[in-house]
């Protein structure tokens, strides 16, 4: 909790990309054709579920996100399209 | 109440009606990395074999197992799946093998459905869709060890009475809990009692289902482990994460070459030994030259890669089980997203440098089905082991062994590294070319899940590599074979008494019959010969010429590069070299490709390709070498 930027939510809604390691966020909708969607909400990408970005990689590209247990790496072109809404105690979903 | 021990199907509600039958065919489901595979070879031990489902590239393991009683019971492993919605070729076939819908493979009897005890929650969505078919299904939780270390639980009897099926949390990694799964093989035929279940077109309401039979079931997920977050801190670390990623590529390819080259040379010494008194036992004559120089040697060139190819899926398996795999292809799907292809493609391509063989075998990890064909089309051109006897034979008979940068690089060392930088960069324009066309894909994310850490148990990796042994020595046994004896009955046609006389042989009136067209590059008919040859394996050129060059009078008492030197010019010698580095001279690998992709459509437009790149880049390397230096 180093980082004071946290502390203020950013507008809502907001896209998946945008959170920063150690934000969470609950899925808003997944502006996905359907094709795309689905094995992303088999998952656990669904409206209304929690999800935590966790880390970046090297690269910045993907993003570990931590989603109903399990962490799974997504690229940019993908997190872009889902839209959430940001809660303020990260820390505590997830887990 | 929390049990961790496997419970016994007699917990579950009564089943309503139907007299029980005997299980034939039982079916094996779960989703990827719940530990499907590991049960899978628990069960059926080595009998098993590998089959593509007719008219797609999923591939489907079939074995058997003795029930309770020493029933005989045919066990399909099908592929790891979320859902049985048709969004992937895996969920279709997985849909269509359970429904009864693909030719030549029974409808299942009864189902085990293997979830992940320690991810639950989502995991019991595809128990929903599974349970709803109306088979008699067992439901596996995998990973109780993990889920009792990491303090979790779930009362398994709650979890029975909600799914209408029997439960049991095993071990599968440990083999613990295996005796439920001959136990209910013996005892069942009732399908599942009625439970409420969603509705299953509609994801939502499946996962509040899941989540509701979970909190029945008073389930616990596991916290993940501390140890494994911190690996990834390491591993996934901005600059500790590709550092220590080029060290472990490094390291593997250092293994294989290090290690597999002089275990390569035994095995060879090995079989040239077990060849002398089986060729003393063959009266001296066509038989013993068809059988030992055709036959024998042409197996026995390409057995003695088995080294390098076990270590390699040695190296591949520990890195797979232990999850680091995906942790290789998050660091770099960036780079790999730039040349338009899926991070998973990395490690396949990264062992296309050892063979394309079990490279093209390793694209199964690539879920999106266009990228791992432009994955396919694109391993053959990646430098091979193959090509390293024949780049080593023409660099030495015409490249000058002096220093180029001190005692780190000489000039031979250089040409070597030039043509791997060659195969590299012809690799890149074609995944380009591939991507922003024929197979150009944006309907599938990339989406890479990311196991915690384990340790690779040695059963897992033993049975990997029986597995791959057993496919290589047969199609050593069967393709190999055939293209061996087919060419070492050429040599000797038509039949000579004494002698065969080469320039008489069917073998050189084929040769200089092609030399029109190979004249151009600079290559005679003996060369032309050798391509030919090579087309069964790419290092088969080299005895080839040695075998011809040693047969005529003329280069007779020279060595094999002594002879090239005085036979090919040096502007044919650059053109044999870069017509190896794109030529796909490798029947293994267009029967692998033709099995993986189940067509011909794409080993023989493979070919063609590579033989257009080869043909016109040797072609131009040869005419302005003799324009500049003559």
């Amino acid at each position: 909790m180093i980082f004071n930027f946290k502390k203020t939510p950013p507008s809502p809604p907001c896209r998946l990309a945008d959170l920063a390691p150690g934000q969470a966020a609950v899925i808003a909708a997944l502006a996905l054709p359907p094709a795309a969607a689905e094995p992303l909400m088999d998952l656990g990408l669904v409206a209304g579920s929690q999800v935590l970005a966790v880390r970046r990689a090297p690269a910045g590209d993907p993003v570990v996100y931590r989603v109903d247990g399990a962490e799974i790496a997504l690229r940019r072109e993908t997190t872009q399209h889902i839209s959430v809404l940001p809660i303020e105690a990260a820390a505590e979903v997830g887990r | 109440m929390t049990t961790l021990t496997a419970i016994a199907p007699e917990s579950r509600p009564a089943p309503a009606g139907a007299a029980p039958k005997a299980i034939q065919t039982l079916a094996l489901v779960g989703p990827p990395n719940s530990g499907k595979s590991t049960l899978f070879n628990n069960l059926t031990g080595l009998r098993q074999k590998v089959a593509n489902f007719p008219g797609v590239t999923v591939e489907h393991r079939a074995g058997r197992m003795r029930g309770g009683h020493g029933e005989a019971v045919t066990v399909l492993d099908l592929p790891g799946i979320h859902s049985l919605s048709p969004h992937s070729e895996d969920e279709r076939v997985a849909a269509d093998v359970l429904y009864g819908r693909v030719l030549g493979t029974p409808r299942p009897d009864a189902i085990i459905l293997i979830l992940d005890a320690t991810n639950l929650n989502r995991h019991l969505v595809l128990a929903a869709r599974v349970i709803a078919l109306g088979l008699p299904t067992l439901v596996l939780l995998n990973m109780a060890d993990a889920l009792r270390q990491q303090n979790g639980g779930v009362n398994l009897v709650a979890l029975a009475g909600q799914l209408g099926t029997p439960v049991a949390l095993i071990s599968a990694a440990r083999g613990e809990g295996l005796a439920t799964v001959q136990k209910f093989v013996s005892s069942v035929g009732a399908p599942p009692a009625p439970v409420e279940l969603p509705v299953l077109q509609d994801v939502r309401h499946c996962r509040e289902w899941a989540v509701r039979v979970a909190s029945h079931a008073s389930y616990r997920r596991p916290l993940p482990p501390a140890w494994s977050q911190r690996l990834d801190s390491i591993f996934l670390h901005r600059y500790w994460g590709p550092g220590i990623f080029v060290a472990v590529v490094i390291a593997a390819f250092q293994l294989i070459f290090r290690l597999g080259q002089p275990l390569s040379n035994g095995l060879q010494d090995l079989l040239l030994a077990a060849g002398q008194p089986l060729a003393a036992h063959i009266p001296a004559g066509l038989l013993r030259s068809l059988l030992i120089d055709g036959a024998w040697k042409g197996m026995t060139s390409v057995l003695v890669f088995l080294p390098q190819i076990l270590l390699l899926f040695l190296l591949i398996g520990v890195l797979e089980d232990s999850g680091y795999l995906a942790r290789a292809a998050v660091i770099t799907d960036r780079t790999m997203a730039k040349l338009g292809l899926n991070g998973k493609a990395f490690i396949p391509l990264l062992s296309a440098y050892a063979c394309a063989v079990p490279a093209i075998m390793a694209t199964r990890t690539i879920e999106n089905k266009r990228d791992r064909m432009a994955t396919i089309l694109i391993a053959p051109l990646m430098t091979c082991s193959a090509r390293l006897p024949v780049y080593t034979m023409i660099i030495a008979a015409f490249v000058p062994d002096r220093p180029l940068a001190g005692v780190f690089l000489g000039t031979r060392a250089a040409a070597m590294l030039g043509l791997y930088v060659v195969g590299f960069l012809a690799a890149v324009v074609t995944a380009k070319l591939l991507k922003s066309s024929v197979l150009k894909s944006h309907s599938s994310p990339f989406v890479m899940e990311l196991p915690t850490y384990r340790w690779p148990t040695a059963r897992s990796l033993g049975l990997r590599l029986a597995d791959r042994s057993w496919a290589f020595a047969s199609r050593v046994g069967t393709v190999v074979l055939a293209v061996s004896l087919g060419l070492a009955l050429l040599i000797n046609l038509p039949v000579h008494s004494g002698q065969a006389a080469l320039q008489d042989s069917v073998l050189a009136a084929v040769g200089q019959r092609i030399e029109p067209v190979i004249a151009p590059l600079g290559f005679n008919w003996k060369i032309g010969v050798g391509l030919l040859t090579s087309i069964a394996a790419r290092e088969v050129i080299v005895g080839t010429l040695g075998t011809l060059y040693g047969m005529d009078p003329g280069t007779h008492a020279m060595s094999l590069q002594g002879a090239l030197h005085t036979d090919l010019s040096p502007g044919g010698a650059v053109a044999l070299l870069l017509f190896f580095a794109f030529a796909l001279q490798c029947t293994s690998t267009l029967a692998v490709v033709r099995r993986e992709t189940n067509s011909w459509k794409w080993p023989l437009a493979q070919f063609f390709y590579m033989a257009a790149l080869a043909y016109g880049s040797a072609l131009l390397a040869n005419q302005l070498i003799q324009r500049l230096w003559l």
